[in-house]
């Protein structure tokens, strides 16, 4: 992954000749603008969270030291096991239907038909509007009444659930959302698609192979270190689940009277972690949250890695 | 060309890439369309789809009935310093990571990945305190200081960028005795342009749709960005979805026209990651 860099870097001899030094210098103070911004802005706060977990702190009184008893606190928390139940349905269901429609649209756009341009700006046209604003769209496309969804659905003799004044149906509700931007995530693939080589089809197609088989024998495997790349990031994004649930939750800016929507469906582990900490002003016990969200993350991270191994193919090996 | 091979070619991808654009449409249309109807029309049983008359007024009154000008200020000063702070910082790392031969280029680029995974919510505690500390809260500092230090996705972007640019065109500058200082001003950050251009709208794009950042450290309504003002839109005119749609619509069009005069821009976001190596 990372071989580019010329030559000569990582001599690892005694003593640094003078253009050693001088390139040393010189990376540094290129570098530095990041560098600086690491330390004060990731590691300090990566360091200090830590510390800030093991206190009580509401940013009035000084920090007072509580030992472990925050996370003692969470583990009894139920909002906690809610807010991690509702995130770990974003993550393993939401996602994977997100991905798939992702790849689906990808594949779609690889047609080669005329005005496959045009298609490909409508697809990706939902991506670009920002969160806030396509949040408040759906909250209306999705009104039990008057909605465009329910419209359709009774126009089409189908039920229509009370999307998202029903608990059941709120999540549903984002994974639909989801699925309407899910352009973005299909440009990525498309991208992909296209370094396929047609003669893997062709040769396919030669011996047999139907659709069905050429999707998960060839498409599939080409692709699979870019959905490995999009499974983390999505995997990721389910924690960090905000601004769609408390608009759609309908919260109130600096009260947070209603954080989390009906019957707390929409209390998402980030949501949960932006409660007790800017609402509670319990920055400690926040802080607690935020460690256990880094250790949830790197966990899933790691396990999706080790098991990318067995489907995960990356060409030339 | 036979049937079944018009039916394969043609008639299969162009139905379903029309199925699929009604639905990626549809909303948009709504969108609209409720943006331009009348209060009751809003509330109409059975409902209809097309106004009965287009009521342009929806837009003076969102206009009128919160400060969305100021908003759209705020929302142009932040994002305006955001991009001044990428386009000095990421550059300049991005440089050093994959022109200049040194030992930290390697570590800087391996913790630069990283640092793109990891959750923001970890720091998100102690940066706020930091903040509240130097007396930062309710000013626009601590959603533009973080710009001037390179985001990680911008200095990948841009090392990879980098990676294409052939060598040559710096080393003969070296040979007659060019600083680096100097190779990297006049040469190669104007062979970066379009990459730079992806940098500054993508940090555009960042800001401006920003929810959370402003949310936390933005208290008095009079700097609001457009995303808050929104919100607060809908709190205290919950019911009003025609003023609140022509809002939102408002806030979608300057996105959709970046999109339509940048999208080659886009799609080099799309590629940067299968070309990554």
């Amino acid at each position: 992954m990372i071989d580019s860099i010329s030559g000569k870097t990582s001599s690892r001899k005694k003593g640094w000749t003078r253009r050693e030094w001088h390139y040393f210098w010189l990376g540094l103070v290129f570098a530095s603008p990041w560098i600086i911004g690491f330390l004060v802005f990731t590691v300090y706060p990566f360091f200090s969270s830590l510390y800030f977990s093991l206190t009580e702190y509401d940013l009035f009184n000084p920090p007072r030291w509580v030992g472990m008893d925050n996370y003692k606190a969470i583990m009894e928390d139920r909002n906690f096991y809610k807010s991690i139940s509702n995130t770990l349905f974003m993550a393993f269901i939401s996602v994977p239907i997100t991905l798939f429609s992702s790849l689906l649209i990808a594949m779609l756009l690889n047609f080669k038909v005329k005005g496959i341009n045009y298609y490909r700006t409508i697809f990706y046209l939902p991506a670009v509007i920002p969160g806030v604003a396509s949040a408040l769209l759906w909250t209306w496309m999705l009104n039990p009444d008057f909605g465009l969804v329910n419209i359709f659905l009774r126009w089409a003799g189908l039920p229509d659930p009370a999307w998202l004044l029903d608990p059941r149906f709120t999540k549903p509700s984002l994974i639909l959302m989801g699925l309407w931007g899910s352009g973005a995530g299909a440009l990525i693939f498309l991208a992909a698609l296209q370094g396929v080589p047609q003669t893997y089809y062709e040769a396919a197609q030669v011996d047999g192979a139907n659709w069905w088989h050429r999707f998960w024998k060839i498409t599939v495997p080409a692709l699979s270190p870019i959905i490995l790349f999009q499974l983390i990031m999505g995997l990721i994004g389910a924690f960090q689940i905000f601004t769609e649930s408390y608009i759609l939750a309908g919260g109130k800016a600096g009260s947070g009277s209603s954080l989390g929507g009906p019957g707390q469906s929409l209390l998402f582990y980030a949501v949960n972690l932006y409660q007790e900490a800017f609402i509670n002003l319990k920055m400690g016990y926040a802080s607690a949250l935020a460690w256990i969200l880094f250790i949830i993350v790197m966990l899933i991270t790691l396990l999706v890695l080790k098991t990318s191994k067995r489907w995960v193919y990356y060409g030339g090996e | 060309m036979s049937a079944a091979k018009l039916v394969r070619t043609k008639i299969f991808p162009h139905t379903m890439l029309i199925l699929f654009s009604v639905f990626f449409l549809f909303p948009f249309v709504w969108l609209v369309f409720t943006s331009l109807k009348s209060p009751h029309e809003i509330f109409e049983l059975p409902p209809r789809i097309i106004p009965e008359s287009f009521q342009w007024g929806n837009y003076k009154a969102a206009f009128e009935t919160v400060p969305f000008g100021r908003y759209m200020l705020n929302t142009l000063v932040i994002c305006l310093v955001c991009i001044i702070g990428q386009l000095f910082a990421a550059p300049l790392v991005a440089y050093s990571i994959s022109r200049i031969p040194w030992a930290g280029s390697k570590i800087i680029f391996a913790i630069v990945l990283a640092t793109m995974i990891l959750p923001s919510q970890v720091q998100l505690i102690p940066q706020y305190i930091i903040f509240a500390k130097l007396g930062w809260i309710n000013t626009i500092l601590p959603l533009t200081i973080g710009a001037f230090f390179g985001a990680p996705f911008y200095i990948f972007l841009l090392r990879q960028f980098l990676l294409g640019v052939p060598r040559e065109l710096s080393e003969a500058a070296k040979m007659d005795g060019a600083s680096e200082f100097r190779i990297y001003a006049q040469i190669i950050l104007p062979t970066l342009k379009p990459a730079l251009a992806t940098v500054a709208l993508f940090t555009f794009v960042g800001a401006y749709t920003d929810f959370m950042g402003p949310l936390i450290y933005l208290n008095d309504a009079a700097k609001w960005t457009l995303t808050l003002g929104l919100q607060g839109f809908q709190q205290d005119h919950g019911a009003q979805w025609e003023k609140l749609m022509a809002a939102s619509t408002i806030m979608a069009v300057p996105m959709i026209l970046l999109y339509f005069f940048g999208q080659k821009y886009y799609m080099q976001s799309g590629s940067a990651f299968t070309g990554f190596k």
